[in-house]
């Protein structure tokens, strides 16, 4: 790990505009994902802003009838939040389905969202990466690219985005709230938050320089079954091959988001029109414009055979 | 990772490299080729930080780089946490902090100021095992050990979080209560690896320890 300076943030403003005075300084949170990087020296930056006595650490209630959720609210908190176990249950599903025990203790809100990729080509620094060094390459084109993404990828980037929670987030419309450092505040919608890779992959998501998030807020419960079903090497403690996140009403519409697909949660909303006429119809549109390779064709498949088990389940 | 944040690294690292090229050492070389928004190089940085572990107040000054696994094992002579992977896969650091399990190899000791940390040495002693350090030995959930005091501190953790209400990946309906099944403690403590294969030896400490405190 690189030697750098460390302090506590007294409101988020201050920590964001505190993050834009210093030139490769970081917000540090739960730090699961970032700590591991500075191991790896993936991430090095010089000066570490610890936003984990600002608060924003409880889930209350909107006057639209929705949630907010604080960004530092934790992994295991928000799942285990009895209104979000009882009107966002695929939420409360993504969130179990993902990482362990002791990350979802220590893991935020936030920083679920703005998790890099697992793409092994951006973990190992003697490979190219337009991520990590912007311009070198995609090692991951031509490589080993099981994991890797099959739509919304570019000649930059074909890496995929490895949240679980971000993805039932998205298909309940959640909203990202943010403070940029000149105090002013702004919401990014789930749909715009996270980009897709185009020739710039290290801009992974909406975020401006010093811009903190500070709260994720979701509509007013939509009900349906809503179910998160996760595919994946090992039962547990991996990461997605193809994960589906759905809400389905009892007359057979619905919305539905795939992980493990694309650079972002991948959601396209004129394809539910074809939730009715079952997975098959949805997945075609879903996916239409898919280019995966020879190693992760099986994710077209996957994800459309693991959207009819969802649709199974949701009609009893 | 903003590009106008690297530009502005970039420049700072110039600038830095520049006026302190003397001093710069070996590692520059590593820094150069990575690719990670290069800080401007800065000398270790030492921080004061005091928190609880096992009862006791422990006040320190470390590095801001030192982890809280380091801090406990090389700093506070609390070698019971093992460094395993170092990356959080394998949870053989596992520790709680306020009554949580988390990785301790993944936070820095400076972000615990005032916390209260227990590891496996506050649990049980030899001469007073903790229930759970008594069932591992009883239904032999180990083999080489290396990963027991993860295990035990996690399986301790893991009866607590099911009585909390936690849901898991298996729990079958989200607003009820979960229960201690196998199935449960398996998904539960998939944080936490055993090369030796113990796996169904420490399933059945942990349900003989849920047993009894039901």
């Amino acid at each position: 790990m690189k030697p750098f300076t460390y302090e506590r943030a007294a409101s988020p403003a201050e920590a964001a505009a505190a993050v834009s005075r210093r030139p490769g300084a970081k917000f540090i949170a739960g730090g699961t994902n970032l700590l591991d990087l500075m191991k790896l020296q993936i991430e090095a930056p010089g000066h570490l802003i610890d936003v984990n006595g600002l608060g924003l650490d409880t889930i209350e209630e909107t006057p639209e009838g929705g949630l907010r959720i604080g960004a530092l609210v934790r992994n295991t908190d928000l799942a285990a939040d009895r209104r979000v176990r009882r009107d966002y249950g695929v939420l409360s599903r993504a969130i179990s389905a993902g990482a362990s025990g002791q990350i979802r203790n220590k893991a935020t809100t936030a920083g679920n969202l703005l998790q890099r990729t697992r793409c092994p080509y951006f973990y190992d620094t003697n490979m190219a990466c337009n991520k990590r060094r912007p311009g070198s390459g995609c090692a991951a084109i031509g490589g080993y690219t099981r994991q890797l993404a099959v739509i919304g990828t570019s000649e930059a980037c074909i890496a995929t985005h490895p949240s679980d929670m971000a993805v039932g987030m998205r298909v309940l419309d959640a909203v990202v709230e943010t403070v940029k450092p000149d105090a002013t505040t702004r919401r990014i919608p789930m749909a715009e938050f996270h980009r897709l890779p185009g020739e710039t992959p290290e801009r992974e998501t909406a975020l401006e320089a010093g811009e903190l998030i500070t709260a994720v807020t979701l509509p007013k419960p939509v009900g349906g079954a809503q179910i998160y079903r996760k595919v994946r090497d090992r039962a547990s403690y991996a990461f997605a091959l193809v994960s589906v996140a759905a809400v389905i009403q009892r007359d057979g519409t619905g919305a539905v988001a795939l992980g493990g697909v694309a650079h972002k949660p991948w959601r396209v909303e004129a394809a539910e029109t074809e939730m009715p006429r079952g997975a098959k119809a949805v997945t075609e549109r879903l996916l239409d414009g898919a280019r995966p390779t020879h190693e992760n064709a099986f994710k077209v498949r996957l994800a459309e055979r693991t959207l009819a088990s969802a649709m199974a389940e949701a009609r009893g | 990772m903003n590009p106008d944040d690297l530009e502005l690294s970039r420049r700072g690292l110039l600038a830095v490299a520049t006026a302190t090229a003397s001093t710069l050492s070996l590692s520059e070389t590593a820094m150069a080729q990575g690719s990670a928004p290069a800080a401007a190089q800065v000398a270790p940085t030492l921080s004061k930080v005091s928190f609880r572990v096992n009862g006791a107040v422990r006040e320190m000054e470390v590095d801001t780089r030192t982890t809280l696994l380091d801090a406990l094992r090389e700093h506070l002579q609390l070698t019971g946490s093992k460094k395993g992977c170092d990356h959080g896969q394998c949870g053989a650091c596992t520790v709680m902090v306020d009554g949580r399990r988390v990785y301790s190899c993944l936070t820095l000791a400076v972000m615990h100021e005032g916390d209260a940390v227990t590891t496996i040495e506050g649990l049980g002693t030899p001469e007073n095992l903790h229930a759970m350090q008594a069932a591992f030995v009883k239904h032999d959930g180990y083999q080489c050990g290396y990963c027991t005091p993860g295990q035990i501190c996690a399986s301790v953790a893991v009866l607590q979080e099911i009585r909390a209400g936690v849901p898991s990946h298996v729990t079958a309906n989200l607003n009820e209560t979960p229960q201690v099944t196998a199935d449960e403690i398996r998904e539960r403590m998939s944080g936490n690896i055993c090369r030796c294969g113990a796996y169904s030896n420490i399933v059945e400490a942990i349900t003989e320890v849920a047993g009894r405190q039901a």
